[in-house]
């Protein structure tokens, strides 16, 4: 089971990693700051696993690619919003971070709830009910399930 | 059916006749920009992660230092070194210190018609020129510097005809936000925001810099004013050629059509924590009054030599006030030098502002001019989000460069009318 996270609409990039870590050596370094504006006990609290939930337009701003970095080096198994801004979604399937698309999800769940994820289906059930997921695009899934964009070109060469 | 400028685009770089929005497509990059905001991210995959090492073409790849420039602490000079190393090995050619990068990049090498990716999300400025620049990730980076392609999705266009002329006092950038404010900060998500009609002609490729520079803002994937005579004249002037002018077929298929009285828009603010959270100054000027901290005027968006004449006009003969800091960041080398060689930066420093050098300062909150606890700034810079200049309970306006100068003057926000 995951644990939910949840963060409302509009969430930036600023907000998920601060510009002032951005130069910092490695994602490691990085990853204990993830959220700290918005949720301080975030990074100390998350649990591999466990899942973000998440209002329209999830990671806005900048394209760093530190944002998805960060959660999924502290073992976030995927992000479930309303909609989610492009760079940051592209990023994510990049990474190798299943983003899925389920506009209800974010009203009908509080923080703490425990959630059953089937990424292979796209569903995710939560207090009994079974939410499904939009569907990737075809070409996208094909290099979310390589493991990302660097495992689909090692696989290519 | 006819393309839009995008489609076009897309077309040309993936080598076929014709695309449509929704199609995903290889595309051959035309050119790649990457700062010291993630670059040293994607020298270590090049190193750590990669089967075959190897770049398609350095030619096309160009490096910036802008976002922490100078260094501020050993890691980032650690992060400077790793851009400079690499860059000498692999032939890349690399710029510290001349600007920040996208008015480098417009400067020195966007072409019309070209596709660009930038890793830094403001990369959609460059439809000033009538290119595609569009921002992405260090991994999205890497898979372009090692096989001189990509994918994109063909992204749907939202058209802007605009109309007219703004009003005396009225700038590109209250245009801009008031669009951002109308249509939202995901209200062009995953799509093309395109400017045309007279109104559109009628402004300055600067002007049209700050237009394209914000659809990010509004989660655009790129921002597009068709391109004209004068972006060739600006091309040519900086030894370059303009040979893919693209323009909307008149049968082009516009996901919305949206049109604009440029006479109508009046000068705006952008209150915290969000861009699209934009009201007219005047409704504000209504309100309580609101003291301010820090002015900045400079960054991608508005640190240009038309936005520091702005400024100094405004100046001249008077004091910043004695409370606040204005901090002053010419977007290039070559807009400082001209800023010289006009007199600003002397109306600028008698006023008491500080004037740095050219780098992303105060908008991206890590290099200078942060703000403390509860502090309140006022910005030319691209955003306005939580914690961005600094800390997490400062708070960010954006405004004009007008705006940002009266405020700097008064200790407070106002309208430059408004100003003895």
């Amino acid at each position: 089971m995951s644990k939910i996270f949840k963060f409302k609409n509009d969430v930036d990039t600023d907000q998920i990693i601060a510009s002032q870590y951005l130069l910092l050596p490695n994602i490691d370094e990085m990853k204990g700051h993830a959220f700290e504006s918005l949720d301080e006990s975030f990074a100390g609290a998350v649990r591999p696993g466990d899942i973000i939930v998440a209002g329209e337009n999830f990671g806005c701003g900048s394209s760093r690619e530190q944002a998805p970095s960060v959660l999924k080096a502290l073992g976030v198994k995927a992000i479930i919003a309303g909609s989610f801004a492009r760079i940051f979604y592209r990023n994510s399937i990049n990474i190798g971070l299943p983003v899925l698309v389920c506009k209800e999800l974010a009203e009908n769940v509080t923080a703490g709830d425990e959630a059953e994820l089937d990424l292979g289906e796209g569903t995710v059930t939560v207090n009994g009910k079974t939410y499904t997921c939009t569907k990737l695009p075809p070409y996208m899934q094909t290099i979310l399930n390589a493991g990302g964009l660097i495992a689909f070109l090692n696989k290519d060469e | 059916m006819g393309m839009t400028i995008a489609e076009k685009i897309v077309a040309r770089a993936a080598g076929v006749n014709e695309v449509h929005a929704g199609e995903i497509h290889t595309v051959t990059l035309d050119r790649m920009m990457s700062n010291d905001g993630t670059t040293h991210l994607t020298i270590d995959m090049y190193h750590n992660k990669l089967n075959h090492p190897h770049i398609a073409d350095p030619g096309k790849v160009v490096f910036i230092v802008d976002h922490n420039i100078p260094a501020e602490n050993p890691k980032t000079a650690a992060v400077h070194k790793k851009m400079r190393e690499f860059s000498k090995e692999h032939g890349i050619k690399m710029y510290e210190g001349k600007g920040v990068c996208h008015q480098i990049m417009v400067e020195d090498y966007v072409c019309p018609g070209e596709l660009i990716f930038g890793a830094d999300s403001h990369t959609c400025s460059y439809g000033a020129l009538g290119a595609f620049g569009t921002g992405v990730g260090c991994t999205d980076f890497l898979y372009g510097m090692v096989t001189g392609e990509s994918w994109v999705m063909v992204p749907e266009t939202l058209r802007f005809n605009l109309h007219g002329k703004l009003r005396e006092g009225v700038y590109p950038r209250d245009l801009i936000l008031t669009i951002i404010g109308d249509i939202g900060a995901n209200g062009a998500n995953y799509k093309c925001m395109e400017f045309a009609g007279d109104g559109a002609h009628a402004l300055s490729v600067n002007d049209r810099f700050v237009l394209c520079n914000l659809a990010v803002e509004a989660g655009a994937k790129t921002g597009i004013v068709e391109p004209d005579e004068k972006v060739a004249a600006y091309v040519e002037a900086h030894g370059r050629k303009a040979e893919h002018m693209f323009v909307s077929d008149p049968d082009a298929k516009f996901t919305k059509v949206y049109e604009y009285d440029l006479d109508k828009i009046e000068p705006v603010v952008a209150r915290p924590d969000f861009v699209d959270d934009v009201l007219p100054l005047r409704e504000l000027l209504a309100g309580d009054e609101v003291k301010i901290d820090e002015a900045f005027l400079g960054s991608c968006n508005n640190g240009r030599i038309d936005e520091l004449r702005v400024a100094a006009h405004m100046l001249k003969g008077k004091k910043v006030h004695p409370d606040v800091r204005f901090i002053v960041a010419p977007a290039s080398n070559a807009v400082y030098l001209e800023a010289l060689k006009e007199g600003i930066i002397d109306t600028l420093l008698e006023a008491g502002a500080m004037v740095m050098n050219c780098n992303c300062s105060v908008c991206w909150g890590s290099c200078q001019g942060v703000i403390g606890e509860n502090e309140v700034l006022i910005s030319t810079g691209t955003r306005n989000f939580k914690g961005r200049a600094g800390h997490k309970t400062s708070k960010v306006y954006l405004a004009s460069a007008a705006t940002v100068t009266a405020s700097a003057i008064a200790g407070r926000i106002t309208g430059a009318e408004n100003l003895d």
